[in-house]
Parts: structure tokens; sequence; C-alpha cells
């Protein structure tokens, strides 16, 4: 009940408001106030050069600035979503799953791929947070689910970079499963021995927080990230008082152990490479 | 059965039998009226097969979460001996929203786990209104570990709005140990059989769901979200829950068709809060015939099964 919260669509249109680079020439940072060059930001992957705010960025420039150049493959593309409840409220679900598509960037909310890290290979499987809010259903537990599988059989490292308001409402309680399908793939992993990172960004909440994106061997966060279980709306109507400075942000988690490190984005693929060398030394 | 939670689509039932009562005072005063009265009482039976064979989705969330349906302690009571009740996660505190421990099964021991609610005021809010805290889950996980260990098979009773939203549950890492126990109860050597018994309220009810064979009990509901939270969402009013409850399809009779469940478990004529006994009875036999079939499995079997079995959980277009 809590977990998929009422929060969600308040989070994505604050921050669709807040953290996208604006378009214009020019722009103000609301980390620093500064004005500042969009193009400028642009090329400093969506953070702020001055004071290191993290606008959100596109899953695909995101895979471009991880992976060796030209390397990757992407899997599994094509698989959609089907309204198999017949759920509707305003709209049905098949409405809102054209409507995604339509827009012609994924197919549904996680892109799959098989690339490089410095010369490491790795199954890293992404959120796109355009797609329904990244939220997870069949299509997503699936993508997600064959990854890993690949990641075993292939004995590469698994990768997840998370950004979900949790799982899909629509699929009801196919989507919840998709938790334990998931994490049963990654228990499958672990035992093989091999590495999983969670790199858990701006906002990864509900069942995808409850399943693998707190189970990576390392958990790594990009800066000011919002990462929790249940929504800040429906905690403070629960305990019907106001939340803490910095609730259920990274440095908040960092704080109470539950992610391991955290890094700016513009370091990430260098911090990541070193970090897969020391825990894997590929088949050959 | 007089009682103050009579739900509001059993009000004809109510009555009916006050009409009976009323009736059999009369038969005190030394009028003859049998008759009268079993014809009556035949009306009630009838009357009530009919109101709970065609139960709305949104009646059987109600039914669901009745005040007087049978909890895992109930459960407990009439289903298992000799239960010892182990407290703790050896970390941070015991979570009174879970309990377990063990206990024989047909004489055969066992770990038993489940979401524990409360009756009365004070018992509500010792359990928490069956909403675990990390520490619960964290106890489950435990217990679930030490019956490894033993090679005890693991019996959970599912019945949870779900998992606490709190700033501690949070600070102490809600997500993780639900997580946790995901990936854990996936490769536990050991059988496992998970029974839905009211409300399965998402990740909080998952996070002691995955298992060999999943039992439903017949007025239960199993979804991703409550009806009001849904409906809290969807149409910005958590009074539309009906709607929402039509829309989630969470019954065991919707969730069957698409392979989440094994199995339904029947209740007695008027729902499982009318007579504990019955549906314990019920419940046992169903759990007692699932755990002989899965005892004949090796345990390599055991966990690729239960790996399959949620591999297939998926509908999609390729
Ligand atoms: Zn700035």
């Amino acid at each position: 009940m809590s977990w998929f919260n009422k929060e969600k669509a308040g989070i994505e249109k604050s921050v669709a408001k807040k953290s996208r680079v604006p378009e214009g020439m020019w722009t103000k940072c609301p980390g620093c106030s500064e004005t500042l060059l969009a193009t400028e930001i642009d090329a400093n992957l969506n953070v702020c050069p001055k004071c290191g705010h993290h606008y959100r960025i596109a899953a695909r420039r995101r895979l471009e600035a991880l992976l060796d150049g030209a390397t990757w493959q992407e899997f599994d593309a094509g698989i959609t979503s089907v309204d198999f409840l017949e759920f509707k409220d305003a709209k049905s679900y098949q409405e809102r799953i054209n409507a995604a598509v339509a827009k012609g960037g994924s197919k549904d909310a996680v892109i799959c791929v098989q690339g490089a890290i410095e010369g490491v290979n790795v199954q890293v499987s992404i959120f796109d947070f355009s797609f329904m809010g990244g939220s997870m259903g069949s299509v997503v537990g699936e993508k997600i689910t064959r990854s890993i599988e690949r990641a075993l059989h292939l004995r590469q490292p698994a990768i997840i970079i998370s950004a979900s308001g949790g799982a899909r409402m629509q699929e009801s309680i196919l989507s919840l499963m998709q938790m334990a399908k998931t994490s049963a793939a990654l228990a499958k992993l672990k035992e093989a021995g091999l590495p999983f990172i969670s790199i858990l960004t701006d906002p990864t909440t509900g069942g995808v927080t409850a399943s693998f994106a707190m189970l990576g061997d390392l958990n790594i966060a990009e800066p000011k990230a919002l990462i929790g279980f249940a929504g800040p709306r429906v905690i403070e109507q629960t305990i019907r008082q106001k939340l803490p400075e910095g609730f259920q942000r990274a440095e908040y988690l960092l704080d109470h152990g539950m992610v391991d490190i955290i890094i700016p984005r513009t370091e990430m693929r260098a911090k990541l490479a070193s970090i897969l060398k020391m825990l894997h030394s590929p088949a050959i | 059965m007089a009682n103050n939670f009579n739900l509001e689509f059993e009000k004809p039932i109510v009555e009916l039998e006050k009409k009976i009562e009323e009736l059999s005072m009369l038969a005190l005063d030394g009028l003859d009226i049998a008759a009268d009265v079993s014809a009556l009482e035949g009306r009630v039976e009838q009357m009530r097969a009919d109101i709970f064979s065609g139960l709305s989705r949104w009646q059987t969330a109600q039914v669901a979460r009745h005040i007087n349906r049978p909890f895992t302690l109930d459960y407990i009571n009439h289903m298992f001996t000799d239960f010892t009740e182990l407290h703790g996660d050896r970390n941070f505190g015991d979570d009174h929203a879970i309990v377990g421990g063990l206990a024989r099964f047909n004489d055969q021991p066992v770990m038993v786990i489940g979401h524990q609610k409360g009756r009365d005021t004070k018992e509500k809010v010792y359990r928490n209104f069956g909403m675990p805290n990390p520490e619960g889950y964290r106890k489950a996980l435990r217990l679930m570990q030490m019956a490894e260990q033993f090679k005890l098979p693991v019996i959970t009773f599912v019945d949870t709005p779900g998992a606490y939203p709190g700033i501690g549950a949070e600070e102490r890492g809600q997500a993780e140990a639900i997580a946790r126990n995901l990936r854990e109860m996936a490769s536990l050597r050991t059988p496992i059989i998970v029974c839905i018994t009211g409300e399965g309220g998402s990740g909080g009810a998952l996070a002691i769901a995955v298992g060999d064979r999943i039992l439903m009990l017949e007025h239960s509901v199993y979804a991703v979200i409550s009806p009001e939270g849904c409906a809290a969402i969807l149409w910005s009013d958590g009074t539309k829950g009906e709607q929402a409850a039509e829309a989630l399809k969470p019954t065991a009779q919707d969730i069957i068709k698409l392979g989440v469940i094994d199995e339904i478990v029947k209740e007695p004529i008027g729902g499982a809060h009318r007579d504990h006994e019955a549906t314990a009875r019920n419940m046992k036999e169903a759990i007692a015939r699932n755990l002989a079939e899965l005892s004949k499995l090796s345990e390599e079997e055991l966990v690729e099964g239960r790996y399959n079995k949620f591999r297939a959980m998926t509908r999609c277009l390729e």
C-alpha cells in the first residue's frame, strides 16, 4: 500500500521543472543561482560546472558517457507492455502505453545493453524515467532479469542504473512479482560470484528500491538523489510531523549506511572502471 | 455472531437473524413455532451463501480486513502444536507486527512466520496495525535461515496493509530489508509454503511471500497497492476505493488466472471471520497436501522450481 504513493505524480512534475536543463541559451542554476550557458551544462553531463548540481539526464546520453564508444549492443528493445488487466482510470493503460511509445524514445521504461567500461565487458540496464516515470511492470522486470541472466551466462558483471517511481500500478500483482523475479535472478548472480553494482539516481523509490536497487554488492548513489521506500508525503501523512532536512537524499542514506558511496556523474565512468577491475577478472 | 463489526452488505443477514431471535423468544411463551424458525434459518443460510458467492472486489477487500478474521496467532493456535515464539532480529529490536517461531505441524517440526494484527485498540497499536518495520523482516529472515540450517519447512501467513512508512523505518533500511528477503527466500534450501490469509499489501506482504506454493484464502486480496492508495493517486480521491478495487483486480479469483498463486482455499460460508476453526481446517488440509508433495523434491529441485515459478510471471508482447 504505502510505497506506491501519492507522491509519484508530484515528484515527476516538480523535478521536471527543477532539474532538466532548460532550453535556450542562458539558464540560472537552482543550486548556485549562477547564470550559465545551457551548452556548458550539457557538455558537463548535465552537472552544473560551478556547484555540481545534478540535473536529470536522458538514459541514452548517460550510456554514451559511461560506456566505451560504439561497442554496445541493445537487447530486447522491441518488447512492449500489454494491458492484460484492462486497467482504466481517466485513460486506459493501453492508451498510456501508446502515448509513451509515441514519444519516440524507448518502448518501455528500461534499456538493456551489453557494453564495456574501459575494456571490462558488462551487462547494463538503465531506466528511462521519461517512460511512465520509470515504473516497473512486466517488461521492465523481464528485461532486467534477462540482462542478469546474460551476465550469469557470459560471466560478466551486471549494472543497473535506477530512476523509478516504483512498481507500475496498472499491472497490479504482476508488477509486484517483478520485484521477486529480479531479486531471484540476483541470488543466482551472487552465488556465481559475479559483481552486481546498483547505481541509484534521482529519484529511486518504492518497489524498485525495495528489490534490486538495494541489493548491489556496491550501492552507488548520485549526489542529492531522492532514494527511499515510501514517498515523503505518505510518511508525513502517516506520522503527522515534518520530515528532517535532507531526508531520503543520497547523503542521508550514506549517513544511515544504506549506500556505499556517492559518486558525481562526471566521475562515474572512471570510478566504475576502477571498481570493476578490482572485483572482476574477465573470463578469457 | 452478534457483534459490532458487521459489514454493510451483511446487514440483510443480520436483520433476518434478529427476526429469528425474536421468534425464538415467543417459543418461550409456549407457542409452537419450530417450523417457522427452521424455515427462516434455512433462508438465512441461503442468503449468506448468495451474498458471499457474489461479493464485488471492493466487498472482498472489506472481508479480507474484517476485524474478526483469523490472524496468524489464531492459525497457529488451531493448526499447530508446541509453538515456541522466537523474538528479535539480533540487530535492533523485536517487531510485534511479525510473529514467528518453532512449532509442530501434524507432528512435523516447522518454522511458522506471519504478520500479526490486533483486534482491540491496545493490541492494534502494539502490533502497529500489522505494518512491519525493517526489524520484522529481518527477524523473519533470521528464522527462515534457521529453518534452512535445521532442515525445517517454512510456512508463512500473509496479512498486512503494507510495510510501515515511517522515518525510523526508512532510516533503518525498510527497502533493503524487503529486498534482502526477496533474494534470500528465492534461494532458501528448504520448502516454503505461503498462505495469503487477509490483506496482501504490496512489498510489505511480498517480503515473506516468496515460496514454492502460494495458497490464498477465498476472500483475501493481494495487490501492488491498496484500493485507497491507488484511488488517491489515480483519482486524487482516497474514497474512490471501490473503483480502484475493480481496476486492481486483487481477489484470489483474479490472481489465479495470472499464475501468481497455486490454489484458492475455501472459506466457510459467510467468510473466515464466522468460523476460525473451519477456516483453519481447510487451510491445514491444503498445507499438508502441498507439503507432502514438496518433501519429495531435492533441495536443488526446490530452488530451481521456485526460480522458474517466479521467472514465468510476465505478461508482455514480443
Ligand atoms: Zn550551480
